[in-house]
């Protein structure tokens, strides 16, 4: 079983890149289920999405301590959902900082050195430059993708399997961006 | 053929395969993709209603017509829908008739956390409910064989772990299912007395052979593992439960009425009987009224929703491992550009008392803005704006109700005729961003298209509200804040019924904005800006900045600036 937490801010694509993980499952034959956010939290609060891909999968929802890898889109987000990982897992950070309102209002304080704070916890990191990677592909837009390129080269899935998964989950119109963007990202050493 | 599916979409797919043609839904999250999905299926007939009061009734009377006809809403939307429903459950359907109706356990995004189970209770209506997409489409299917058989509409609940989960479904294809013949039977179809009394008796019969088919239906199972322990479930939380224990399972597939025999058998079996539901003791309650031994609520809570961790540390003491590290909320916020923004900006500045409704300008809450001073359900704004005019006119003068289009023509309607036939003097907002927001972009009556995005008629707000009698309708650009500022007191002013339409379109619905404003060295970190709530402007260190990843546009800070240190961005930045 393989146990994936996708978290970030509402509006950056958790819910695309859990899909294109669950298209993966599927073009390699495995079960899947995904527990997605819909609703309230997509305006900008904290999201997350559970993936779990295997045999017999029985709650959607992974439970804390036993997942493998978190893709985390956002800094903050990173630190406020490691305690779900398990003890030699993995948590990808992309490289980013988006004020949560309370920031922004001067009512609480962003966190500093995010990553010694996640080392500190024991937690194995692995920092993704995702947002100038989107760039480069052509959109910031497209962050969710790359973080998916780099996880899919972390856990070894072929990047054409990756590659067929975005084709079936992207808009036409957006898959060339998408693809560069995967591109880029399952590059990232 | 097999796919991974969202369990809103398979309900869609068994609405298709059980040759379901007409479908009428309010959106309501975590039910609203269910008929979005539909939407996509020719084969069907679906439309966005203005309430699911309407829905339930465009449902019911397709239903008579003779065709499967099915409604979706969210948990609260049955509050709306509960008159039709009850009275449906006597006349009964023509063909099959379907109410989905998706609870919120942990309200990730509802105002309340009530529980569904005890409508099909007290309607005398039978329920259903699925634990994972497969069984959703599954059931659907089986729905409308139960309703046509025992002649009832039926409910499917599902709660949002399980609408807002995906997992393999198989398809079928569609089953053509003819159109009944409509034959007129007023003691059937007309709810008078006399009849009603005659149907009433039908009611209860159907329910108690439904009670006892229950125990052999093919909706509940058992799976015997331990015998230690029994435990009761359905739903997500029989997901939590197989995974967290070695306890056997009688799952409930049928919610309502539950199988009072088999379980009986059940707990003979093992040496302990439990029930694990989220919300509330809706089998335990039942069980314990028939006799039966079982534990539940004593160990387990009423709020939120459960896990299985939860359950494992209910059940053997397994600590859940939670956070160590302190981090700043991310709440939800109104997004950057929204029209509501600068609206809530000059209410808060005038002090004044806002009667809000639901939407995404509940948000308007939230702090800084900190607006809002009461949300209660659907279409109260206006209602209560009006109670607040009576109870308190000292108020009046200093108090609008504010309110969405969609919101608006759901329930707001019928209290601006109220305020006006009983001679109220309270103002309300219509912010009218041409959308049903919150719930991810629906269309409405108000915005000229229809489920599909096909152009209709388009529902004439201002002469609407001329032809209710209100005498003062004025339309404002919600980014203008002296305009907005102006119309909010000469309106407020007013010893007379008024409504303000504060106009702009949802800045999701266009995705190419101008470039993005910035600030230049004229800043002199007044922070004046900041007061906005908006989440595209940043506060480094204390030095402002416009995050241009975030930035539409929309020229609502600018405004806000004695020094004119906004700057509209340039094209060639
Ligand atoms: C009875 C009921 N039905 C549905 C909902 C779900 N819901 C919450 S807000 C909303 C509509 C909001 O649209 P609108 O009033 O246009 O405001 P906007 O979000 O666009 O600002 C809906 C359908 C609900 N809370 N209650």
């Amino acid at each position: 079983m393989l146990n994936v937490l996708i978290v970030g801010v509402g509006g950056q694509g958790t819910l695309l890149a859990s899909r294109v993980l669950g298209a993966i499952a599927d073009i390699s034959g495995n079960d899947c289920k995904l527990s997605e956010v819909h609703g309230m939290s997509q305006r900008g609060g904290s999201v997350v999405t559970h993936v779990r891909i295997g045999n017999e999968i029985g709650a959607p929802l992974v439970t804390e301590g036993e997942v493998d890898y978190i893709l985390a889109f956002e800094k903050l987000e990173a630190l406020r959902w490691a305690y779900y990982l398990k003890k030699d897992g993995i948590i990808l950070v992309n490289n980013q900082e988006i004020m949560p309102m309370p920031v922004i209002t001067g009512m609480a304080e962003y966190p500093d050195s995010i990553f010694s704070k996640l080392a500190e916890l024991g937690k194995k990191t692995v920092v993704v430059e995702g947002l100038e990677l989107a760039c480069t592909a052509g959109n910031s837009k497209a962050v969710n993708v790359v973080m998916i390129g780099a996880l899919c080269a972390l856990i070894g899935i072929e990047f054409n399997v990756a590659l067929e998964a975005v084709r079936k989950c992207v808009p036409q119109k957006l898959l060339a961006v998408n693809e560069k963007a995967l591109e880029l990202g399952y590059n990232v050493k | 053929m097999k796919r991974l599916m969202l369990t809103n979409e398979a309900v869609a797919r068994g609405a298709y395969e059980a040759g379901v043609k007409v479908v009428s839904s309010y959106p309501g999250t975590p039910s609203t993709e269910i008929t979005e999905f539909i939407s996509k299926y020719d084969d069907i007939y679906s439309e966005w209603a203005p309430n699911e009061k309407v829905a339930c009734e465009v449902a019911v009377g397709a239903s008579i017509a003779g065709v499967r006809s099915m409604c979706c809403m969210k948990h609260v939307g049955v509050n709306v829908a509960a008159d039709p429903l009850f009275t449906a459950a006597y006349t009964g359907v023509g063909r099959g008739m379907v109410l989905v109706v998706a609870d919120d356990p942990a309200m990730h995004s509802s105002q309340n956390e009530q529980d569904s189970r005890f409508y099909a209770r007290s309607a005398h209506v039978p329920m259903l409910e699925p634990s994972d997409s497969q069984e959703a489409k599954d059931f659907v299917k089986r729905a409308y064989e139960i309703s046509e058989e025992y002649d009832t509409p039926v409910m499917l609940r599902l709660t949002t772990r399980i609408a807002h989960s995906q997992s393999v479904v198989e398809l079928k294809d569609r089953e053509e299912v003819e159109d009944k013949h409509f034959e007129k039977n007023i003691q059937k179809y007309v709810m008078m007395p006399q009849f009603a009394r005659k149907r009433h008796v039908y009611v209860e019969e159907r329910e108690n052979k439904l009670a006892k088919d229950a125990n052999t239906i093919d909706l509940n199972r058992v799976e015997m593992r331990s015998t230690k322990l029994g435990i009761v479930c359905a739903g997500a939380v029989y997901q939590y439960v197989k995974e967290a224990t070695d306890a056997s399972i009688f799952k409930l597939g049928l919610v309502y009425p539950i199988p009072l025999d088999a379980i009986k058998e059940f707990a003979s079996k093992v040496d302990e009987l439990m029930v694990v539901e989220e919300l509330e003791p809706f089998f335990e309650n039942q069980l314990k009224a028939n006799g039966i031994k079982c534990s539940g609520k004593a160990l387990f809570g009423k709020q939120g929703e459960y896990s299985t961790a939860y359950i494992r540390n209910k059940l053997y003491g397994d600590e859940i491992i939670t956070s160590q590290v302190n981090v700043p909320m991310r709440p939800p916020v109104m997004c950057a550009g929204c029209p509501h923004r600068g609206v809530f900006y000059i209410l808060k500045k005038l002090g004044i008392v806002v009667s809000g409704d639901i939407g995404c300008y509940t948000l308007g809450a939230q702090a800084p803005l900190s607006a809002l001073d009461a949300c209660v359900c659907m279409g109260a704004s206006i209602g209560m704006a009006h109670g607040f005019d009576k109870a308190k006119s000292i108020h009046a003068r200093k108090l609008v109700a504010v309110i969405g289009d969609s919101t608006f023509v759901h329930s707001g309607i019928t209290n601006v005729i109220n305020a006006v036939y009983n001679q109220g003097t309270s103002t309300t907002i219509i912010l009218d961003n041409s959308i049903t927001g919150m719930t991810g972009h629906q269309q409405n009556p108000a915005t000229g298209k229809t489920l599909k995005g096909e152009p209709t008629n388009k529902l004439d707000l201002e002469a609407l509200l001329k032809a209710i009698g209100v005498n003062n309708v004025v339309v404002v650009d919600a980014y203008d804040l002296k305009e907005v500022e102006r119309v909010i007191k000469e309106e407020t002013a007013r010893e007379e019924v008024s409504v303000i339409i504060a106009r702009r379109p949802c800045v999701l619905l266009t995705k190419k904005y101008p470039p993005a404003f910035s600030i230049n060295d004229n800043c002199k970190n007044c922070k004046a800006c900041l007061k906005i709530g908006c989440p595209a402007i940043e506060n480094i260190g204390g030095k402002i900045r416009i995050n241009k990843e975030l930035c539409v546009a929309c020229g609502v800070c600018k405004q806000l600036c004695k020094f004119s240190a906004i700057e509209e961005g340039s094209k060639n930045a």
